[in-house]
């Protein structure tokens, strides 16, 4: 069985949602989107906390309410949604292999939009010596065991990490009744909001352990305890500093890693550092025809700038399928002295709207300007009291500052 | 008396300084007016809207929160009454679960059970 859709879809998360509708609205009607779960709205179903939205819709909302505007947008334009269908390939020619209870299905697709998110780091990925017992959960997972599957995890816990599914997962097991002992984070700062150390943490008097990480796990069948040490500026442990607290549970909260199987198996460069596609304004990775957003692109703090992203996608995906292709060289974009990266990682000189560069800085600092170069020339600069490498940052360029521009650098500098 | 405060109303977190003068409350460091109401609602009656699940009669569970922040010391009452609590499926996004809970409601975030 092969059809063939103007675009498809890859996801049914807020980005992929978010991409369909623009698609949609920007006049191409055609739109098939594909996920494995047995309803769309992604990572989100399980997000039960509120905060999400305010920027976006002018409204906070919870992790499934917000998912829920999309889908009903999408219902409402008649998008067609396969469920419990997981892609298993993709072609650099565009042609999405995909296979659910009717068998395999192939779908030829004008343009194509990545959009499967991230999954969480596990444990073997991060090398903690000591036994295997029961009661070690990545956060994510613990919190879908909880939030979705009516499943409590544990009475006494240790997490591991300070991302933001980390210290959300603090206050969710504190209000169900167990007791977090600790949240240790192995960099000197968390990696999570602001907002959430304060009101998953500080509210219930969670201690937050600073270059701290898990030395070893104790216990045969059930967890019984982990010892934790100190590690150093180079994030080496300091012999000496072990101490032991006895928990039940460990959660890992230890970053996201972008579901990009799909991407390498059709050939598309990734960046080394976003683990997503290298992508230009338009959200067009390096293979005609094929896009990228939200999570699977870089991992976002915020839905809001995911549903942002996405309707760029969709949009520009759209175009590609209406043959409107951009104008002007490729200008090169590159992250510099205190920028981790930066993304699209490319830019047409003759985009017509302005182009807002998304970054993480590497390390947390006051006072600050964000500056755009090229060459000599200041293309762009914003100032900010604090930066965060938890905390996306972006700067937007005037179509009329790319005129004439070469390669585009991005730094932080002192005010 | 200055106080130093981190909004929490959306994941901006802005860092504030906040004071209750005769002639008002004088904040600084906030992005938006929402950060001024916040500022003076956790120096003069802290507030958090509570989020959890709520068990359904029929199995299974679904998704809650607090229609409007309830008192922060009133946190863990809340959750012993939810605990017990139940609802009857099919739910809607919007739907009461409970009335009348610390001068609120309780409301289902997520759909649950066949469409009506
Ligand atoms: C615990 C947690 C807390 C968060 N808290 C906040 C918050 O407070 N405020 C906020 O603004 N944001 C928050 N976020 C971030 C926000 O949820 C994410 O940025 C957003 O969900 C990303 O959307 P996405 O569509 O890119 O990815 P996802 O939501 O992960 O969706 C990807 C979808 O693709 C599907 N998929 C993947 N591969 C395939 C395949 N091969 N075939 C078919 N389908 C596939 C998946 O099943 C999934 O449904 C939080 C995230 C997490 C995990
Ligand atoms: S002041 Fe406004 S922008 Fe800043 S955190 Fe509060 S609500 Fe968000």
């Amino acid at each position: 069985m092969c059809e063939k859709h103007d675009i498809v879809i890859i996801g049914g998360g807020p980005a992929g949602l978010a991409a369909a509708v623009a698609a949609y609205d920007a006049g191409v009607t055609d739109v098939v989107v594909i996920d494995r779960e047995e309803a769309p709205g992604g990572v989100l179903r399980q997000c039960i906390h509120n905060g999400f939205g305010l920027h976006k819709l002018g409204r906070e909302l919870t992790g499934p309410e917000y998912a829920a505007v999309y889908a009903k947008e999408a219902a409402r334009r008649g998008i067609r949604i396969l469920r419990e269908t997981m892609v298993t390939a993709l072609s650099p020619d565009r042609v999405v292999t995909a296979c659910s209870r009717e068998g395999i299905l192939k779908i030829e697709a004008g343009a194509v939009i990545l959009a499967m998110g991230c999954r969480e780091r596990s444990r073997g990925a991060l090398n903690i010596s000591g036994t295997r017992p029961a009661g070690i959960f990545s956060a994510g997972t613990a919190q879908r065991l909880i939030n979705c599957e009516g499943y409590m995890v544990g009475k006494k816990a240790v997490i591991l990490g300070s991302g933001d599914i980390g210290l959300i997962m603090a206050r969710r097991m504190t209000l169900e009744g167990a007791k977090v002992e600790a949240v240790c984070e192995l960099m000197p700062y968390s990696g999570g909001l602001t907002r959430n150390i304060v009101q998953c943490l500080e509210d219930f008097d969670i201690p937050l352990y600073l270059s701290t990480t898990v030395a070893e796990i104790h216990g045969r069948q059930r967890l019984e305890g982990v010892t934790l040490i100190s590690v150093d500026e180079n994030r080496r442990p300091i012999p000496g500093t072990e101490r032991y607290i006895g928990c039940d549970t460990l959660l890992l909260s230890c970053g996201l890693i972008p579901e990009n199987e799909l991407s390498l198996g059709a050939g598309i460069p990734l960046d080394g550092i976003t683990g997503g596609a290298l992508v230009d304004e338009r959200r067009e990775t390096e293979i005609p025809g094929i896009f990228a957003c939200g999570n699977v692109l870089q991992v976002h703090d915020l839905v809001d700038y995911v549903s942002d992203e996405a309707e760029l996608a969709g949009r520009s995906a759209a175009d590609f399928v209406r043959g409107i292709s951009p104008a002007g060289k490729t200008l090169p974009v590159f992250a510099e002295k205190g920028v981790r990266y930066c993304l699209p990682q490319r830019i047409h000189a003759g985009a017509s709207a302005p182009v807002e560069l998304y970054m993480r800085v590497a390390q947390p600092r006051e006072r600050v300007k964000i500056v755009a170069r090229s060459g000599e020339r200041i293309l762009a600069e914003v100032s900010r009291r604090r930066v965060a490498p938890g905390e996306m940052e972006k700067i937007t360029l005037k179509p009329d500052a790319l005129c004439g521009a070469e390669e585009i650098c991005v730094s932080l500098e002192d005010l | 008396m200055k106080k130093e405060i981190t909004c929490i109303v959306c994941p901006m977190g802005c860092r504030m300084t906040a004071e209750i003068c005769p002639d008002g409350p004088k904040v600084t460091g906030n992005t938006c007016r929402r950060g001024v109401d916040y500022a003076v609602a956790e120096l003069t009656a802290p507030t958090r809207t509570v989020t959890s699940t709520v068990r359904l009669s029929g199995g299974g569970s679904v998704s809650v929160k607090t229609r409007e922040p309830i008192a922060k010391d009133k946190i863990f009452d809340l959750m012993r009454i939810l605990r017990t609590a139940t609802a009857d499926a099919p739910v809607r996004i919007g739907d009461m679960i409970l009335s009348d809970v610390f001068g609120t409601d309780i409301v289902a975030t997520a759909e649950a059970g066949k469409e009506a």
